[in-house]
């Protein structure tokens, strides 16, 4: 991973640690990086690090296991779907209804057409 | 624990290379001393390690006055341009000579990091090209272990992957062992990410002081049809204006207010702001 968009690192540190959780990279129960790997695999400000990883702990995605580092929660995987399906609902569903009417799209056409896009893309 | 800059002033002559600067580094953060060449950047730095007499004001270092203070002064180490060492004297000399001058000076790690560069610790100090001269004065400021460790221009003259090894190094020794960093460069982008705080130097003068997060955190650019951008900043700190055919692009610092229709909002990084800002001073 690179740093490359203009958002603050530390949000797209918290991302990427998500992103970990999501794809199994990092299991539950299982030790994240630490600070100090972070700060020095990216070249960035322990400070920072720590402001990103401390994101996932006031969500309960991460806890922190005196002395032995930052761990993955049990049930964060679940938790963090749940976030991306609403999240998933706001940018996407939304937006498609709300351009769906601009074309004069009904909801059952919509729903065809979402069908039509299951088929179609593999 | 801190360095103290009080009303530092230096002349060289006629010319004013520092005017009245106060500053303080505080325990165990990384500072970024950014700056044009010729800002006063290395002058700070000569001072404060005492190779530079101020012509008024003073340097204290855990309260104590550097001026001609041995103690004071082994707390702190310069890695600068210049070679503190006789140009005869071979690098594993200058390694036992470093240790005598401090004492928590690592040698099995300066050894250990001279491997990882590849530095050849018999040559002689005269005899080591550009790159490696810089490198072995980076090893001796990694393994001096001194609660303050300044950098001036610390990266002049490496390859790129010998930047990104130094800067590695550097996050390692931080984590590992905290202490006091400050960073004194031209080439923002590269360090922009370590630096924790951020002072800003020109013709002498600080015109920034501040948590790099902050810095940043109300400039930003917005661009879009001229007359659009144009009405949008007319109540607004404007520090650069860019355009392109019909497209505005202004850098702005300020709150941002309610973005009118047609207008794109991006954040700024260190080194555009850092452009933007010098711009700006350059018109005044």
């Amino acid at each position: 991973m690179t740093f490359q968009d203009e958002r603050p690192i530390f949000l797209q540190l918290a991302e990427q640690l998500e992103a970990g959780i999501l794809s199994g990279a990092y299991p539950e129960e299982s030790r994240v990086p630490s600070i100090t790997e972070y700060s020095v695999t990216y070249k960035i400000n322990p400070a920072t690090a720590l402001k990103g990883i401390n994101l996932l702990v006031d969500s309960g995605l991460l806890y922190k296991k005196r002395g032995l580092g930052m761990f993955v929660a049990e049930g964060a995987k679940e938790k963090l779907k749940a976030a991306r399906r609403e999240k998933f609902y706001a940018d996407y569903v939304e937006t498609l209804v709300r351009e769906a009417r601009n074309l004069g799209l009904g909801a059952s056409e919509l729903a065809e057409m979402i069908k039509r896009g299951f088929e179609d893309v593999d | 624990m801190s360095i103290e800059i009080k009303n530092l002033t230096k002349n060289f002559g006629d010319t004013c290379a520092l005017d009245d600067v106060t500053l303080s580094f505080g325990e165990n953060k990384i500072f970024g001393l950014l700056g044009n060449n010729g800002a006063g950047k290395s002058t700070l730095l000569g001072i404060v390690t005492d190779r530079l007499y101020p012509t008024s004001g003073t340097v204290e270092v855990d309260g104590e006055n550097v001026t001609n203070n041995d103690t004071a002064l082994s707390k702190v180490f310069l890695v600068a341009e210049q070679n503190m060492f006789p140009e005869d004297m071979s690098v594993k000399k200058a390694f036992n000579t470093a240790q005598l001058f401090y004492p928590d000076f690592d040698r099995a790690y300066a050894e250990k990091l001279s491997a990882k560069f590849g530095l050849n610790t018999k040559k002689k100090i005269k005899a080591l090209s550009t790159g490696y001269s810089s490198i072995f004065r980076l090893i001796l400021g990694l393994s001096v272990n001194t609660p303050y460790l300044l950098f001036d221009e610390p990266v002049l003259g490496l390859d790129a992957q010998h930047r990104d090894m130094f800067y590695r190094l550097l996050m390692e020794k931080y984590a590992e062992k905290p202490c006091t960093i400050i960073v004194s460069t031209h080439l923002i982008a590269e360090a922009a990410e370590l630096i924790e705080h951020t002072v800003i130097i020109r013709d002498g003068r600080i015109i920034r002081d501040c948590p790099s997060s902050d810095l940043t955190a109300n400039v930003y650019s917005v661009s879009g049809p001229g007359m659009l951008v144009d009405a949008y900043l007319s109540d607004k700190h404007v520090l650069t204006v860019n355009t392109l055919g019909g497209l505005k692009t202004a850098c702005v610092e300020g709150g941002t207010a309610a973005l009118p229709e047609g207008l794109v909002l991006s954040r700024v990084n260190l080194q555009d702001y850092f452009i933007s800002l010098m711009e700006e001073e350059d018109r005044k």
